[in-house]
């Protein structure tokens, strides 16, 4: 399978990027602005990305579809970023990161990826530090760290509990910047809604104007998509309201590939669910899960206040079954033992929740230590539940919250289509099937500030460019198609509503595409996903008008392809015989319960290409572990 | 078991930018554990089952850091409760059968789109004329090369907060963002990284607030009131030292 070649630089796993940077070829700084770069989404992958290559002098448009680059998600991140600075000397270094991300991800990721993100890690804090992110410090006025899951080194460096905000308003600065002195033009509220292919390469993009309606075209020599993950196909999620999978999903419908769309992962600290009304879960931290310890009660139906149930009666029931990682086990582990231990009924009050006890660190630390470390966790959960943390423990319980799979990219981060590269969390390749804590922003920024401004160099000046302009055809195609979606939605009036239809596939994502999977409900629920799909398209009433701003239509399009992914979600699900990471299928674990992986016959990317709706081949791409050995993954 | 609260809504309805506005009347019935945002969801679900335009808000991370939500709720930005963003307004803080009036933020630097979004370009404007450290990527020394004291960290930190919601504007009764600039300034001002654009940094941020169409700032301390992180008032009068002393020293005269 030629097309499947993941361009991995041969030799030795530390001089691999080196060497391959060197071998990249350059653009003349004096061409640079004769090329023109499409950037898709403005979180921290994109606006790393846009803002860098506007510095090095491309021709920058910059999309987003909020109306400011500082909303994107990744605002919302709480804990942390990793770096393998060894700052705290405890044996830290770029080779033990690269070692606790391919074991997190239970050997389901790409080496040379993974390695280079490793390696690039540091230089993240140096830039963001530069830029004036104001992370925690010591007394002596050098910076702080704090553990994760998944490690055993401290190397999780912070900004209170708000790191995600203060790094994208990092990024978003060095956009701004480059917006000012025009090698960005930023166009914001816009919704890609097409990725345009001429003669086999991605030369632009069709996207609506959610403003006015109108639809638009631009065209570039290459396109950037940096647009997040897809875990709102499960209705409730971490994911901010707006988050979507529309942009990967129409470029995959031209011809990128999916890879490993089953590879969600379900954060283990999320608040409970409260009603019917709910919108989204909110997260809380896992830095918490530093100082926190988690528990049930050890006797099914022992319905007293946490604070009446004695310590002897109580499981802690991770420090019991991995006392060396304990309530630092990868998320993975941890979300699944909840659920384990709830499906027992020994859940708070017989329900879906577990508790997170800070008690005994208020008790060692005081109480201001903690409010400083956590304070404006606790108050968020205050306000939320109306109950104060500090006397009483928290409930909690886990939530989709990432999503390792999105579309296949080789070293370069190129995708199957020529010209269209893929970022972040939109792409597949550095967290296998089970991403630890603190390494999604390292992962958006080592991609937007320093792997993708080498290797698409390499592209611009290796590929021949006929010129292209939004008169092609191709452009005027896609744009009927556009219209013509746009049309049908609002043409069917039928008496359903959109929220309505995405709460229905929510429910089937999380009962059997969610923490666990088994043969019996995944073949069930392609069905069930196909008829829902059937329902939104003759019965589905999407109200007000195409030329406005119309939230209900914007929904209306993220949920016609929540409907088409989800089902591949599943079949991705059903395809791999074995459990790894995130995925858990039920009929493969060990007689302790753990993921039972199957490397002989599944240690490989799936990657899937579009043939029609519900129609799709599967590619692979055998994964090699040439440094590390394959192992059974403990933490035990 | 219904212990859902009845609740009187009065909407602000705007088509768009130039058309007159009014109040419309909703009634709605949610339970307490909701949170507001999530009551306007269930107004919207009705009115869409009803073939009726739900009213448009904006929202995206409903946890209170992306500051996209925003609305006047009963004549106070992000409602009755102190240092929290409208999405983490919860329905148990009104009363059974209460009225709320519901309204988007009024600034003449934030024109109304439609219903309840309003357009806050404006903000990324300012940060874009010199909120930020001119240092391109790849160009950085080593992190722990420039030890900052943990104080200064952390009050560089209060004032890097900032959401960029908007409230200190909507709230102000001069419509000014002094509060908003004053942040972002103060931040860089106190970090070594930020001192060599100290000066034309404050001067260009305040320039480019004056045309955008923001007031002045008269002291009333609203806008930290109203701020839902908490961003102290102390932040203008940082300003007003980094501006004053930036035009003493300034090259650009005006002519």
């Amino acid at each position: 399978m030629g097309i499947l070649d993941s361009k991995v630089p041969a030799g030795p796993i530390e001089s691999k990027w080196t060497n391959h940077k060197f071998n990249l070829k350059l653009v003349n700084p004096a061409n640079k602005r004769k090329y023109e770069i499409i950037v898709v989404g403005t979180g921290l992958a994109g606006a790393s990305a846009a803002a860098t290559l506007g510095e090095l002098g491309y021709k920058v448009k910059a999309f987003s579809f909020h109306d400011s680059p500082r909303r994107a998600h990744s605002i919302a991140a709480q804990g942390g970023i990793n770096a393998a600075k060894n700052y705290q000397n405890d044996g830290d270094s770029i080779f033990r990161l690269f070692y606790d991300t391919i074991k997190g991800g239970d050997f389901r990721a790409r080496e040379a990826n993974v390695y280079r993100l490793a390696e690039v890690s540091g230089n993240i804090i140096d830039q963001c530090v530069a830029q004036g992110v104001p992370f925690a410090r010591e007394y002596g006025g050098l910076l702080d760290n704090r553990s994760f899951g998944g490690a055993q080194v401290s190397r999780t460096f912070y900004a209170r509990g708000q790191t995600g905000q203060q790094l994208l308003l990092g990024a978003y600065s060095a956009l701004s910047r480059q917006i000012n002195n025009g090698s960005v033009q930023m166009f914001n509220r816009r919704e890609m809604l097409d990725l345009i292919v001429i003669d086999g390469a991605a030369r632009g993009i069709v996207v609506r104007n959610l403003l006015t309606g109108e639809i638009e075209k631009y065209s570039g020599h290459a396109v950037v998509l940096a647009t997040g993950g897809y875990s709102n196909v499960f209705f409730l999620s971490t994911n901010a309201m707006n988050s979507n999978a529309t942009a990967i999903w129409r470029a995959h419908k031209k011809g990128a590939f999916f890879a490993n769309p089953c590879y969600t992962q379900i954060h283990p600290t999320c608040l409970p669910l409260h009603g019917e009304s709910q919108s989204k879960l909110t997260l809380m931290s896992e830095s918490l899960r530093n100082d926190g310890r988690v528990w049930v009660p050890k006797k099914k139906g022992d319905h007293r206040p946490p604070n009446q149930i004695p310590e002897d009666e109580r499981d802690y029931y991770l420090e019991r079954k991995y006392p060396s990682y304990g309530n630092l086990s990868p998320r993975d582990i941890s979300s699944r033992s909840a659920k384990e231990v709830c499906d027992e009924g020994r859940g708070v009050n017989g329900g879906e929740a577990v508790y997170l006890d800070l008690s005994e660190a208020i008790k060692r630390l005081g109480k201001k230590s903690i409010e400083e470390k956590y304070g404006n966790l606790f108050d968020m959960y205050a306000n939320i539940t109306g109950e104060n943390p500090y006397d009483v423990p928290m409930k909690i319980y886990p939530a989709p919250h990432y999503t390792m799979g999105g579309l296949w990219v080789d070293y370069n981060l190129m995708s199957t289509v020529p010209g269209l590269f893929v970022l972040g969390e939109a792409n597949f390749s550095d967290h296998g099937a089970n991403r630890l804590g603190a390494s999604a922003l390292m992962q958006g920024l080592a991609d937007g500030y320093f792997v993708i401004p080498y290797t698409i160099g390499d592209y611009l000046a290796t590929t021949k460019f006929s010129p292209v302009s939004v008169t092609h055809d191709e452009f005027k195609k896609s744009e009927e198609g556009v219209k013509e979606q746009v049309k049908k939605l609002l043409s069917i009036k039928g008496k359903i509503t959109v929220d309505e239809i995405h709460k229905k596939l929510g429910r089937l994502m999380w009962n059997k595409v969610g923490m666990a999977r088994n043969e019996k409900g995944l073949k069930e629920v392609i069905g069930e996903i196909k008829e829902l799909r059937e329902e939104f398209w003759k019965n589905v009433n999407v109200v007000g008008k195409d030329n406005d701003l119309n939230q209900t239509l914007e929904r209306a399009g993220r949920v016609a392809d929540y409907l088409e992914l989800g089902e591949l979600m599943a079949t991705d699900a059903l395809n791999r015989n074995e459990s790894c990471g995130g995925h858990f299928r039920e009929e493969y674990q060990t007689e302790e319960g753990e993921a039972k992986r199957d490397d002989e016959n599944y240690r490989y990317v799936a990657a899937w290409q579009f043939e029609n709706v519900g129609k799709w081949n599967l590619h692979k791409e055998q994964l090699e572990f040439e440094f590390l050995h394959l192992a059974q993954r403990s933490y035990k | 078991m219904n212990n859902n609260l009845n609740l009187k809504l009065k909407v602000w309805r705007q088509s768009n930018p130039k058309a007159v506005g009014a109040f419309v009347d909703y009634n709605v019935s949610v339970s307490p554990d909701a949170s507001f945002l999530e009551m306007l969801d269930e107004l919207n679900n009705e009115l869409e089952k009803n073939n009726q335009e739900p009213v448009v808000f904006e929202s995206d991370c409903r946890e209170g850091i992306c500051g996209t939500c925003g609305m006047v709720i009963n004549g106070e930005p992000h409602g009755p409760l102190r240092k929290i963003a409208t999405c983490q307004l919860h329905m148990r803080n009104f009363k059974d059968g209460q009225t709320i009036w519901v309204e988007p933020f009024r600034a003449k630097a934030f024109p109304i789109i439609k219903d309840l979004a309003v357009d806050r370009s404006a903000f990324d404007k300012i940060i874009q004329a010199g909120g930020y450290i001119s240092v391109n990527t790849g160009s950085a020394q080593d992190a722990n090369a420039l030890p900052i004291s943990k104080d200064i960290a952390s009050d560089a930190f209060d004032s890097a907060a900032c959401i960029g919601c908007g409230a200190c504007v909507a709230t102000c009764k001069n419509g000014s963002a002094m509060l908003f600039v004053s942040a972002k300034v103060t931040q860089f001002a106190l970090l070594p990284q930020g001192q060599p654009e100290r000066q034309q940094r404050a001067e260009a941020m305040v320039a480019k607030m004056d045309e955008l169409g923001f007031g002045s700032c008269s002291n009333t301390y609203a806008c930290e009131a109203e701020c839902p992180k908490g961003i102290s008032v102390r932040n203008i009068a940082k300003l007003n030292h980094e501006y004053l002393s930036a035009k003493c020293k300034s090259t650009n005269v005006e002519a």
